[in-house]
């Protein structure tokens, strides 16, 4: 059988990654960035679940149609919330945020 | 009984080794967990709308939410998602001891989260902030301040949902890893369980700085 089997050291790697970024995450928060508060929010939980994903998921390793399915997941995830927002967004459904 | 045993040690029939068989079993958890990401992303849009629309009352709802406990609770989860992914290595490696002792870290860490989560709940209990005819808050929009928590309790009550079930899961992976039933030539399962369990870790990751951090 081939599979392949991680070492120790690198899971705890990625285990230190994220408890680094959540703790920028949450240091962050206390700081009044505008509306940037919300972006670096999501860059870091976006980075923190790519991490999680590709290396406690094994994705980096899995066969081409498992790499394609989780594709087309977050791909699907992307055209429920762009094209609903978009659709709220254009038709002024939603407030200004302040500053606009 | 014989056949049962040697079942344990070979593929399934209809597989054309071992190496399919696992293949088949991360891609079916895939496309289940890919409608589980089409679940939980359709209470994401919602609350981004809702949030959007009222940004001023969905502020001061956030703000009673306890970010020390939120923030424990992540590093709790993260820490139960590593002991989860250094069982399905021992499974890997045909690990007994160490696969059991992980899978019963994963679940102990699985219930601190579950017993914090119970503990904030029942503060919101305390202080009626639980959407619902005892709904009482102090602030500028109540009303639109409840929509808050009507999207708090939804997305963290499934997410404490999936992670009862988890737990379940995880005492029946418990007593069959005990029995020595996964070994380095069998531990798709262990794998599977894996996928579903970091997957609800990964909900909570976006859970944690759009309920509790965005302020």
């Amino acid at each position: 059988m081939t599979h392949h089997v991680e070492p120790k050291k690198m899971y705890f790697a990625i285990f230190a990654a994220l408890m680094i970024l959540t703790t920028v995450t949450v240091a962050v928060a206390e700081i009044d960035l505008g509306p940037m508060n919300v972006v670096v929010a999501l860059v870091v939980a976006c980075t923190k679940a790519t991490l999680v994903v590709l290396f406690f998921m094994h994705v980096r390793h899995s066969s081409p149609l498992t790499r394609l399915t989780v594709a087309a997941g977050f791909v699907w995830l992307v055209l429920l919330l762009g094209l609903t927002l978009s659709d709220y967004v254009s038709r002024g459904w939603l407030p200004q945020p302040k500053g606009w | 009984m014989a056949d049962h045993a040697a079942a344990a040690h070979s593929h399934a029939h209809q597989f054309d080794d071992m190496e399919q068989q696992l293949d088949a079993s991360t891609f079916g958890m895939w496309v289940f967990l890919l409608t589980e990401i089409m679940f939980f992303g359709g209470l994401f849009l919602g609350y981004t709308i809702y949030r959007s629309a009222n940004p001023e009352a969905f502020r001061e709802a956030s703000h009673h939410l306890d970010l020390r406990l939120g923030g424990f609770n992540t590093v709790v989860l993260i820490a139960s998602s590593l002991t989860m992914a250094l069982a399905v290595r021992a499974a890997q490696l045909g690990q007994r001891i160490a696969l059991v002792n992980y899978l019963v870290g994963t679940l102990g860490l699985g219930t601190v989260f579950l017993v914090v989560k119970a503990f904030e709940y029942h503060h919101k209990y305390v202080d009626h902030m639980i959407p619902g005819l005892a709904f009482q808050f102090d602030g500028a929009q109540p009303m639109q301040s409840q929509m808050f928590f009507v999207f708090y309790f939804a997305m963290t009550g499934m997410h404490a949902l999936h992670m009862v079930i988890g737990a379940g899961l995880l005492v029946y992976f418990i007593l069959k890893a005990q029995a020595g039933r996964y070994h380095a030539h069998y531990f798709g399962p262990v794998e599977v369980m894996g996928l579903y369990w970091h997957f609800v870790d990964i909900v909570w990751i976006f859970l944690f700085p759009l309920l509790y951090l965005i302020r």
